[in-house]
């Protein structure tokens, strides 16, 4: 394609290619401080196309591609180049990965080992799992992504995928106090998806992409209502996670097995909080508890 | 209704793992998850290899469980085999 890019999130080299150069540089300004080996064959390709010619000026509408695609998305506006980027690569990875099981949950890790929070959008998944990677006073923790993390089928480690956090609405407020503004992104305002700004991860969670961290905790957060915590079963975490797996199908026995001993090693909670603060609180709460 | 005779899917077909209250059995030839409660994988496990209609699976639970009044346990049993059947992890035989 005209433009192109070549990203690597963790163990995803993705190669990326646009009608338009937009896309493309905001993608290298978002991805500058992560590794890069342009040498290296991709593993998932993502193309932002114009469905005609012409449309490449006149209204500009970018159509997303790749080795998957999903025939009835409605294109976005040029403006909006960059989330179809992400949602291309979050859609190549989500049909295409098949070297881990993939669990649509974000992950912070701590002393190699993994806090895993998996929940349907607007659950807070992403916006804990920032502002637990930006902690300054009893940090410590490496983002390992908002969006996805990946487990081993064989030694059942946790792997990251550090791509920019995609805040959201009241999130990009909440996350820009706590951080330098050269790691934002611009500001998409209005998408499908309500506002977004893009985080750029702390360079050491970017440096320790590829370090594994051992499943210790997994969490179903829900944003709203009153504080609770919930102990939860085996059997509920194996079957709420085979819906947040994009993958589970096609791994086969591969991923019945992962998932099974993901949930016998993992200490499970349903967990409920009002505002960021309590949900930070509940989370170290039970860390402390899950980390003796 | 007749006493239909049923044979459980091949061991090495199943890959059955316990996961608290409930039971994950990966099925390798539908390459289907299915997560089933008590009494699923007793009635498996008690079917084993052999040919079995409700009266005998009747007699081989009630030797490991305490089973109600015989007519009832039986119709129940009835019903599990045929939901069993319609998921794939027993056959009539």
């Amino acid at each position: 394609m005209r433009h192109q890019a070549r990203i690597a999130v963790g163990p995803v080299q993705f190669r990326i290619g646009s009608d338009w150069p937009e896309p493309i540089a905001a993608l290298e300004r978002l991805y500058a401080d992560y590794p890069r080996d342009d040498a290296r064959p991709a593993d998932a390709t993502v193309r932002l196309f114009a469905a005609r010619p012409w449309r490449r000026w006149v209204r500009p509408s970018v159509h997303i591609g790749g080795d998957f695609i999903v025939p009835d998305a409605l294109p976005l506006p040029l403006s909006m180049g960059l989330l179809a980027a992400e949602m291309g690569m979050n859609l190549q990875v989500a049909l295409g990965w098949r070297r881990h099981l993939l669990l649509h949950a974000s992950a912070v890790a701590r002393d190699g080992r993994a806090l895993i929070m998996s929940g349907e959008s607007g659950s807070g998944k992403s916006t804990l799992a920032a502002l637990l990677g930006e902690q300054a006073d009893g940090g410590d923790w490496r983002l390992m992504g908002d969006e996805f993390t990946l487990i081993d089928p064989v030694g059942g480690d946790a792997f990251a995928f550090p791509r920019a956090v995609s805040l959201k609405n009241q999130a990009i407020a909440e996350v820009a106090a706590r951080v330098d503004a050269a790691r934002l992104g611009p500001l998409l305002a209005a998408t499908p998806k309500g506002d977004i700004r893009h985080l750029v991860p702390r360079a050491d969670a970017i440096a320790a992409m590829h370090e594994p961290a051992r499943p210790a905790l997994l969490l179903f957060p829900r944003f709203g209502g009153e504080t609770s915590v919930e102990r939860m079963g085996e059997g509920e975490a194996f079957v709420r996670l085979t819906e947040a797996s994009t993958n589970y199908v096609a791994l086969g026995e591969a991923g019945f097995a992962a998932l099974t001993r993901f949930v016998r090693e993992t200490p499970a909670f349903g967990i409920s909080y009002s505002d960021s603060a309590a949900g930070l609180a509940l989370v170290g709460q039970l860390w402390a508890e899950a980390a003796r | 209704m007749a006493d239909r005779t049923y044979r459980a899917a091949p061991a090495d077909a199943l890959r059955i793992e316990p996961l608290g209250e409930l039971t994950a059995i990966f099925d390798r030839r539908s390459m289907q998850t299915h997560l089933v409660v008590a009494p699923m994988p007793q009635i498996l496990d008690a079917m084993g290899a052999d040919a079995c209609n409700v009266a005998d699976l009747a007699a081989r639970l009630a030797a490991a469980f305490d089973l109600d009044a015989a007519e009832d346990a039986r119709s129940i049993l009835a019903e599990r085999l045929a939901e069993l059947a319609t998921m794939g992890l027993v056959a009539r035989a």
